[in-house]
């Protein structure tokens, strides 16, 4: 019997686990002498209140969504997959090679071939710790978060020895050619008659983003993959006897969530920064573990919670901006929603639960009551 | 009239909206041994969950020698003087037997004085109440039937005067069971009051003084062992008359489908659980293999199933399975129409958070009819896991609802509809009524008989003797990984069997019990 309805397990606990941590920053806010609702007007104008603020909201969500949703494929099949930045990191190798290698007619072109590019990279980076568990025993929690610092020194070296202009100081490639920028948002509104900032680097990924969660949820609950997945992940004894091969699925799905961890390149490599720098991916591979721990691995709540945390990302930056509240409390903020969503799940679930029942129980004995009068 | 050892008065206990105990009372005597039956959920667990200080019961009174007693936890309980032996014993494996005695009651911070202490008590127990135990012996070299003395000796030195005992045959041969019988027989001479829960009706009827019957948290009767029967029992269980023989006709044997020479199969860790086995299964027969559980059967089952590779000659209907190659595994198996009920269907059978209908796909899932082009077909898995459900009368009939959510018969249902409507060549089946209630196993019984009528083999693999007598058209006994023998079910007994599952060949000669369980053993036995 469920305990509660669906409703209140996939709204409602979540609400609840954001409310606290929204009250607990409110007391660090004010610990340290700023005011609280001040700050949250702060954060909702600078995010929220303009095309613009949006622009840089989208933005970020953008990222969180593909990251997200590397996250929440693996963990369907019981892996838990903390490489996201290392595979986006690799997926920015994969964007700028190529966007510079070949000459591109028109941004569609190459932008098909980007998410290829970056899928390839991303997948193939995920892939080695994958191997690892399904041939080696290797636990994938400590090898994929050891090949985001190989990554990154991967990335210092190729962009400091390889892709390096001549010349150039900075450790990043040249841009990327004219042709294949993407069309921001901005772009892509006024085709709809919509005026948006032009100023703001959400771009034409942000739909990709989109595409991808629903190509997730049709993968994870209407293919036979996702079925075997699924099952993989709920029940590897149970998996084995119906003649699911365990390292096969582990396998594919590393493939499957390195790809869209490695396809959010497309967003802040070529259509944000329109070159590879380091560090291209600024955390949000792991900012993806906490999307997809709020957003209970179905790709929907990935696209509700990314967007939730761009807005955290941006009302942040705001507010590092305009008070003197620091940018690591902002970081303290992200961490509580972590801590409250993810971790303290059962604090506001088990709470819940006894309500719910407690109102089942209740209606039957009034009418008991009732009978007997 | 003396007080009652124990009295329980009006205990409830619910757990969310299930009520797992409705104002149940009962008085035992002193120097009784009082059964407790009941079906899977019927609330014997909680209810000694209750006495033991585990759970709290919402509304009742305990009295022990007619005083009322609180018990909040087990230490209370321990006390009280009530001891519990657990059907899932609780030893530290790798320590002897006097220092899981004194665990948890050391004297104090040294060690040695109250070992020499125990050592003394034990050695006085142990005459006292004939069990035979080297306090010095290892825990994990003894075998089940001594581990089970070991947790009745625990109970005894923390002075227990009432001892209860849970489901404790589940592990035992007959031999060993007839020896713990024995034991608790002494016991009750002694004055110590036992209490004993089991759902095996045979049990009841052999040692008990009074019996307890219960039927979803309610107790429905009390009587006198003497004054029932089985057949009375099981009505009293289930709510309904019930079968309790397997009503089949005799087996039509055909051509041999299961062939298997020479099979042996190592463990990850080199042991060879499978020493080179060889049986046959015919058309339209059902072979049961008997055996104590952990010498070889589920390694058999597996292999057959796909799920472990083997060395070795096995051919279905002639031709050659493949036991290592790529074509070993469980979808390999079942489209060479190798159907297999696995014995754990909540680690393997089922995906317990997945819904019925989910479980109906489970394995099958590459199906044609399940397909809608790239995507699975999930409204006609539905309709057909309806189809399946109404057929195998699962209830609820619901395939939305989660398998856990179904009792453990249901459940077993459930796996059994999805093999056998697949109508396959060979059925494995392993511990088809583990955990099942009296009513649904005689659904499941004639469901095994209905397929093997319809010209398949049947492998059935089960730690129930009756249920390998019942239902076998023949009986192969595994010990150690071998094949101890075959017999045919209307030439053996349980004592024969009892005996060839020891490893005791020359069945004709009387064997003790202590034979009996030292062979267990230098086996494999269950509870490592």
């Amino acid at each position: 019997m469920q305990k509660m309805p669906q409703w209140a397990e996939v709204v409602l606990v979540p609400l609840i686990s954001l409310f606290l941590a929204a009250i607990l920053s409110a007391l660090v806010i004010l610990g340290i002498g700023e005011d609280p609702i001040e700050a949250v007007n702060l954060m909702i104008t600078g995010a929220l209140g303009s095309t613009y603020g949006w622009g840089y909201t989208l933005y970020y969500a953008t990222n969180f969504m593909f990251t997200g949703l590397a996250v929440a494929v693996a963990y369907h099949a019981g892996l838990f997959n903390i490489g996201g930045e290392g595979q986006a990191t690799l997926g920015g190798l994969g964007v700028a090679l190529v966007c510079l290698m070949l000459p591109w007619p028109h941004w569609s072109l190459a932008l098909i071939a980007a998410i290829l590019g970056s899928a390839l990279f991303g997948a193939f980076w995920a892939m080695i710790p994958g191997y690892l568990q399904a041939r080696r025993g290797s636990h994938i929690v400590i090898t994929t978060i050891m090949f985001n610092f190989i990554a990154a020194a991967l990335m210092n070296y190729v962009l400091v020895n390889m892709l390096r202009p001549a010349g150039s100081m900075d450790p990043a490639t040249e841009r990327f050619p004219e042709a294949v920028h993407l069309p921001s948002l901005h772009d892509v509104l006024a085709v709809f008659g919509i005026n948006f900032s032009k100023a703001a680097p959400a771009n034409v990924s942000l739909l990709i983003a989109m595409i991808a969660c629903l190509l997730v949820w049709i993968l994870i609950w209407r293919t036979r993959l996702g079925y075997e997945i699924r099952s993989f992940g709920k029940s590897e004894s149970a998996a084995r006897y119906a003649g699911i091969a365990p390292a096969r699925i582990t396998i594919i799905t590393m493939l499957l969530s390195g790809a869209l961890a490695g396809c959010m390149a497309i967003n802040n490599v070529m259509g944000e920064a329109e070159r590879l720098v380091l560090n291209a991916v600024e955390g949000a591979g792991f900012i993806g573990i906490a999307v997809a721990l709020m957003g209970r691995s179905h790709p929907f709540g990935v696209f509700l919670a990314a967007i939730l945390f761009g807005f955290l990302y941006q009302g942040g930056a705001e507010l590092a901006l305009w008070t003197s509240i620091p940018r690591e409390l902002i970081v303290v903020i992200q961490a509580l929603v972590i801590l409250f969503t993810g971790a303290l799940d059962n604090m506001v679930r088990a709470p819940l639960e006894k309500v719910f029942l407690a109102m089942r129980r209740a209606p039957k004995s009034e009418r008991k009551t009732q009978a007997a009068e | 009239m003396t007080a009652p050892a124990i009295e329980l008065k009006g205990i409830s206990k619910a757990f969310g909206p299930v009520q797992a105990n409705k104002d149940i009372s009962i008085r035992v005597k002193p120097g009784t041994i009082h059964g407790i039956i009941g079906e899977n959920g019927a609330g014997k667990s909680t209810l000694m969950s209750i006495l033991y200080g585990f759970y709290k019961a919402d509304a009742g009174e305990i009295f022990i020698k007619g005083d009322k007693t609180e018990i909040p936890d087990s230490q209370a309980a321990i006390a009280a003087g009530i001891g519990m032996v657990f059907q899932h014993f609780k030893l530290v494996e790798n320590f002897t037997v006097l220092e899981n005695i004194i665990l948890g009651a050391e004297d104090g911070g040294l060690l040695k004085q109250s070992l020499s202490k125990a050592r003394k008590t034990l050695i006085e127990l142990e005459k006292e109440y004939g069990l035979n135990v080297d306090p010095d012996a290892v825990i994990q070299d003894l075998g089940v039937g001594m581990q089970q003395r070991v947790e009745i000796l625990k109970a005894l030195y923390r002075q227990a005067n009432i001892l209860i005992l849970d489901e404790p045959t589940g592990v035992l041969t007959p031999a060993e069971a007839d020896q713990l019988f024995r034991i608790l027989e002494r016991l009750k001479e002694e004055g110590k009051t036992i209490i004993l829960i089991t759902h095996k009706l045979r049990e009841i009827m052999d040692i008990t003084d009074t019996v307890s019957v219960m039927r979803r948290g309610e107790m429905t009767a009390t009587v006198r062992t003497p004054d029932t029967s089985p057949e009375e029992l099981a009505e009293l269980m289930v709510g309904r008359k019930v079968l309790l023989r397997v009503d089949k006709a005799p087996a039509k044997p055909g051509d041999t489908i299961l062939d298997i020479k020479g099979l042996q199969v190592k463990d990850d860790k080199g042991v060879e659980r499978l020493k080179g086995i060889d049986l046959h299964v015919r058309a339209g027969e059902i072979l049961g293999v008997a055996g104590v559980a952990g010498n070889g059967q589920s390694e058999l089952l597996e292999v057959l199933g796909g799920t472990m590779t083997a060395a070795g000659d096995v051919t279905l209907s002639g031709e050659p399975v493949d036991l290592t190659g790529k074509h070993s595994d469980g979808q390999s198996r079942r489209k060479r129409g190798i159907a297999h009920v696995p014995e754990d269907r909540q680690r393997q059978g089922l995906i317990m958070d997945f819904a019925a209908w989910e479980n109906t796909a489970f394995g099958y899932h590459h199906d044609i009819n399940y397909q809608r082009g790239v995507l699975m077909n999930n409204a006609a898995i539905r309709i057909d896991t309806a189809a399946k459900m109404e057929r195998f009368d699962v209830r609820p009939p619901n395939p939305n609802l989660a398998a856990k959510n179904f009792s453990g018969g249901n459940q077993q249902k459930v796996v059994l509809a999805r093999e056998i409507e697949r109508n396959p060549d060979l059925l494995l089946i392993g511990q088809p009524t583990r955990g099942v209630d009296i009513g649904a196993i005689e659904f499941i019984h004639q469901q095994i008989v209905a397929l093997r009528d319809q010209g398949k083999a049947i492998l059935l693999i089960s730690v129930e003797l009756d249920e390998i007598l019942g239902l076998s058209d023949r009986i192969a006994v595994m010990f150690d990984g071998q094949i101890m023998g075959e017999r045919l079910p209307s030439e053996t007994n349980e004592k024969e069997l009892g005996l060839l599952m020891a490893g005791i060949t020359d069945t004709d000669k009387p064997h003790s019990a202590e034979e009996v369980a030292q062979n267990l053993a230098h086996s494999h036995g269950e509870v490592r």
